[in-house]
């Protein structure tokens, strides 16, 4: 990655260990998850659907009800604020202003029924003490910035008058608007076309380069978390499984559920067998191992895996991966290991 | 805008026409023979030879429905055979009395049933909920008669606060007419109250799952502003047309209401005019309040186009 970081900046967001359990459930949805993002770091998470990553983003943004998803434990430093602690009131002048999220979905995100330059204008008279003059002139300025062809000409569309597309780049304006120093997006692209996905994701690298805004990206594609992240953390059925530099997750990944991730990615290439896919489902909530939640589906599973937690420990500079076979090559030698896209 | 509105009326005339042959031909399967009516007691043979011809009842049916549709668009809906009073006349003086009633039942509907729904939506499955339902439910169960009459027993005869019945023009005596029409307008509007509670709520809770009422709470704005401006613009649509035809209903005339507190609207009108068999009546009052129908289903269209950029884009 070209980007520069200064590895040594503080976090801007910083969650630890944070655990979440939606109200009558017999497990936490979420568990254990710590993570942090520098200025102008991207954080990929990673996992495949339902396994907690938008819950965890929802429930930083504050937008899940505390009487449906209870903490049960962790913080979520945003600079002073434990974001978890925050009242509704301090939360709310928080979101859209110096913490923004966009979503999966662009062709409902909008609102219908008003103009998209009112719909950025707002957020910018939310949080700021300008004038309506002024806020309409930074929702026409953001509608620049993303790249909405004759800009000044589309402030005054209503959502319908534009592509899914151009949706979520009105979006992303919305959610940059006020200089945010942390943008969550979730799935921004899944919904999108495959050329405009690259777009979206092209110009979201490109926003966030001359913003410096951290950038926590959730998305199961990997296509994706190659070309953007700088570090990358894995999720399965609700638990970390492994986190590191983008480098190693793709190079050395150690947690069995990361390898067979990496295996399930199709590469354009001469074509060798099937394409690998991990066998077995998700465990259903009530379902849950009380040990390493992906033993029903690892291959290396031993006894011991469905019984106890394994920690997320240290493995190299900064990766981490919670299985207590890791590094695995060490414990089953004569495995045979697939090469990432073979 | 225009041409939409032009379009709508231009549909409006064939249902209209509709209306008018229904009306006429049940008319005339009725039994009883108007002839008599007019006749009176004597019945005399010579007599009812004359009003026969008089009224061109002797000629074909389709005869006489075009005598009376050509009368009718020629402003002509005829002659009271009760009281001799032009048709028209009659409409003129009750159809205001009914709009008086109606207006002043959907504003007390509206204070009480949209931020009913609107409450019990955004309190769902809380204590709140349960009794805004439970007001709604015997709001709809609670039969406008027996609301009528009991409150007409509390606040008029024992209270002695408001008259019991009557009827006073607003522009006679405006306190009079507010204090005369209030307990009728209540009585009606508590109705339509838990009819539009329901229907608030419902849509409310719809668009409270929205995407982008998510995207207002992620822009950070506060949440009476995410249900009012973001929320509830966006369930206005189901609530706007509803609200017309709960409006065209009430200019049908409350038939028991204005019973009840003996108001001289369009209710009490049609009800005297259907036994005395005063079939000139009958059918204007009919046909106008088709009319008055069709014209809040034309409001309820224009509000629509009004609220919803995609019907205005689309024209």
């Amino acid at each position: 990655m070209s980007k520069a970081i200064d590895l040594n900046a503080a976090p801007v967001l910083s969650v630890e260990n944070l655990a979440l359990r939606f109200k009558g459930a017999p497990a936490n949805i979420i568990d254990g998850i710590s993570f942090a993002v520098r200025p102008g770091e991207t954080l990929c998470i990673v996992g495949e659907s339902g396994c907690g990553k938008s819950v965890t983003a929802l429930s930083l943004m504050g937008l899940l009800p505390r009487s449906v998803a209870q903490v049960m434990s962790g913080t979520a430093m945003f600079g002073d604020h434990d974001l978890l602690e925050l009242s509704q009131r301090a939360m709310a002048d928080l979101r859209g202003n110096t913490i923004s999220m966009i979503f999966q979905e662009p062709m409902t995100s909008l609102n219908p029924s008003y103009r998209i330059g009112d719909q950025i204008a707002e957020v910018v008279l939310r949080h700021k003490s300008v004038t309506r003059a002024e806020a309409r002139q930074r929702a026409l300025q953001m509608l620049d910035r993303v790249k909405i062809p004759a800009a000044s000409s589309r402030l005054d569309d209503y959502p319908h008058e534009l592509s899914g597309g151009m949706r979520q780049r009105v979006m992303i304006a919305m959610a940059l608007a006020n200089d945010p120093a942390v943008l969550i997006a979730d799935e921004p692209t899944t919904a999108l076309d495959v050329t405009i996905q690259a777009q979206i994701i092209d110009l979201i690298e490109e926003l966030q380069k001359e913003t410096g805004t951290a950038l926590v990206m959730i998305t199961h594609d990997l296509g994706v978390v190659a070309e953007i992240a700088d570090r990358v953390c894995v999720m399965y059925a609700g638990h970390m499984v492994e986190d590191g530099p983008v480098e190693a997750i793709f190079d050395d990944p150690q947690h069995p559920y990361t390898i067979g991730l990496m295996s399930s990615v199709p590469s354009v290439g001469p074509r060798s067998g099937r394409l690998a896919a991990i066998g077995g489902m998700v465990p259903a909530i009530d379902n849950m191992p009380s040990g390493c939640r992906f033993t029903p589906r690892c291959p290396f599973a031993q006894t011991n895996c469905a019984v106890s937690q394994p920690p997320l420990d240290e493995l190299g500079p900064s990766h981490r991966a919670a299985c207590h076979y890791a590094p695995l090559e060490t414990v089953f030698p004569e495995a045979v290991f697939q090469e990432a896209g073979s | 805008m225009l041409s939409y509105i032009a379009r709508r009326l231009v549909i409006a005339i064939p249902t209209l026409i509709l209306v008018s042959i229904f009306v006429f031909v049940l008319q005339k399967l009725l039994p009883g023979d108007p002839a008599l009516v007019l006749a009176g007691e004597e019945r005399d043979p010579e007599m009812l030879a004359f009003i026969r011809e008089k009224y061109r009842l002797n000629d074909p049916i389709i005869m006489q429905y075009f005598y009376w549709m050509k009368a009718m668009l020629q402003g002509d809906l005829g002659i009271s055979l009760r009281t001799r009073q032009p048709v028209l006349d009659l409409i003129g003086d009750k159809l205001p009395v009914t709009v008086q009633l109606a207006v002043m039942a959907m504003i007390i509907a509206f204070a009480i049933g949209i931020p009913a729904g609107i409450l019990s939506a955004v309190k769902k499955g809380t204590a709140v909920d349960y009794i805004a339902n439970f007001v709604a439910l015997s709001g709809l169960s609670i039969p406008n008669f027996w609301l009528g009459i009991m409150l007409i027993m509390l606040v008029s005869v024992h209270l002695g606060w408001l008259p019991a019945s009557g009827y006073v023009s607003p522009f006679e005596d405006p306190v009079k007419s507010f204090q005369t029409m209030i307990m009728p307008a209540f009585v009606l509007g508590t109705a339509l109250a838990a009819t539009l509670m329901r229907h608030t709520r419902s849509a409310m809770l719809g668009v409270l799952k929205a995407d982008y009422v998510r995207t207002a709470r992620a822009k950070g704005l506060l949440e009476h502003t995410v249900i009012l401006k973001h929320a509830f613009r966006n369930a206005l649509l189901p609530i706007v047309t509803l609200s017309a035809l709960l409006f065209g209903e009430l200019l049908a005339g409350a038939v028991l209401t204005e019973q009840i507190f003996t108001i001289p609207g369009f209710g009490k009108l049609i009800v005297d005019a259907v036994f005395t068999r005063d079939y000139a009546v009958v059918q204007g009052v009919v046909m106008c309040t088709a009319a008055g129908f069709i014209l809040m289903n034309l409001v309820a269209d224009v509000l629509y186009f009004l609220l919803n950029p995609r019907m205005r884009s689309s024209l």
